[in-house]
């Protein structure tokens, strides 16, 4: 059973890797293009701001007005759960205000991500 | 008359409106009038459409606050001062539209917020405006195409669609005043 959960562990920490590797943050910095009608990096706007996102639980930004179903999501924002969130909002977390189809191409998805994790540790995010 | 050929664009407007009032109606029945039967669907239906409708009344919202952060910003001169309040104007009545249906779906509307944050202190130049501008704009067209599919009913996709066209026009134009290609490629996303 250990060895399953290590084997797990370890499979996980290899996608997170290769989807970081493998992400095109410049591409992923043109797909943000189509967030920027409701988030911003260092400030909140009709969504929440994207500073700090990796490791923050989901709904948890102080000040920022969320629907219960986002509180309740018990999300934290890493590779794996944006992924999945990002590929259909809505059915992901029922009830989001993110009324959003999805970021549908896989690799659209990875290099948004790798974007994110990029701008994160960026000067927008510094400040 | 041509559109073409009258003398504003004012007027260029009055008479495309006054003309083209059928082809309008499609979306202003879902929107405008007091659609009965479609409230009563959408109410049986998917709660999920005043959602989505809340969350574009949301980012119309604040597009109006930045339109006149732009306007009063002193940074804009004629025409292009004139252009955003243009736009502004459309966004107000986008906001107003959208408003009223989610009233008449039985949803309640959000309202604008008493202080929004903009990036001020990047806003240096009238270009610094524009681009601000084209980026919101660049969302919104992908917001409204990302809600489009997710309506259950097909009125509202269809009028969304038509505010979608409406945002891709002020991209667009904002593009083209900042010297960039108008429309960078054939397909959004």
């Amino acid at each position: 059973m250990k060895l399953r959960g290590a084997i797990a562990l370890a499979l996980g920490a290899a996608w997170a890797f290769a989807a970081c590797a493998a992400a095109n943050p410049q591409h992923g910095e043109e797909v943000y293009g189509r967030c920027l009608a409701c988030h911003a990096l260092g400030y909140d706007r009709v969504g929440p701001r994207h500073c700090g996102l990796f490791g923050r639980r989901a709904g948890s930004v102080p000040g920022f007005a969320y629907t219960d179903a986002m509180k309740k999501s018990k999300l934290v924002w890493e590779e794996k759960t944006l992924d999945r969130f990002l590929a259909n909002p809505m059915k992901v977390v029922p009830g989001t205000a993110m009324t959003y189809e999805g970021v549908t191409d896989a690799k659209d998805r990875a290099d948004l991500i790798g974007y994110l994790r990029q701008a994160s540790a960026g000067p927008e995010c510094r400040k | 008359m041509s559109f073409l050929s009258m003398p504003t664009p004012q007027a260029a407007r009055r008479l495309f409106l006054g003309r083209s009032g059928l082809v309008l109606s499609g979306a202003a029945v879902a929107l405008l009038a007091g659609n009965e039967a479609l409230a009563a669907k959408t109410k049986g239906g998917t709660g999920g459409d005043v959602q989505i409708l809340n969350t574009a009344l949301g980012a119309e919202l604040e597009a109006i606050a930045a339109y006149q952060l732009g306007a009063e910003s002193k940074l804009l001169q004629k025409p292009v001062l004139d252009l955003a309040v243009t736009f502004q104007g459309h966004h107000k009545e986008h906001a107003d539209v959208l408003a009223k249906t989610i009233a008449k779906l039985g949803g309640k509307p959000v309202t604008a917020k008493t202080k929004y944050d903009f990036p001020v202190d990047q806003l240096k130049s009238q270009n610094d405006v524009l681009k601000f501008a084209a980026k919101l704009e660049q969302g919104a067209v992908s917001a409204y195409l990302g809600a489009v599919p997710l309506f259950g009913n097909r009125d509202l996709a269809k009028a969304a669609a038509s505010i979608l066209g409406d945002e891709a026009m002020h991209w667009a134009v904002l593009r083209n005043a900042l010297g960039e290609a108008p429309v960078p490629s054939a397909f959004m996303a």
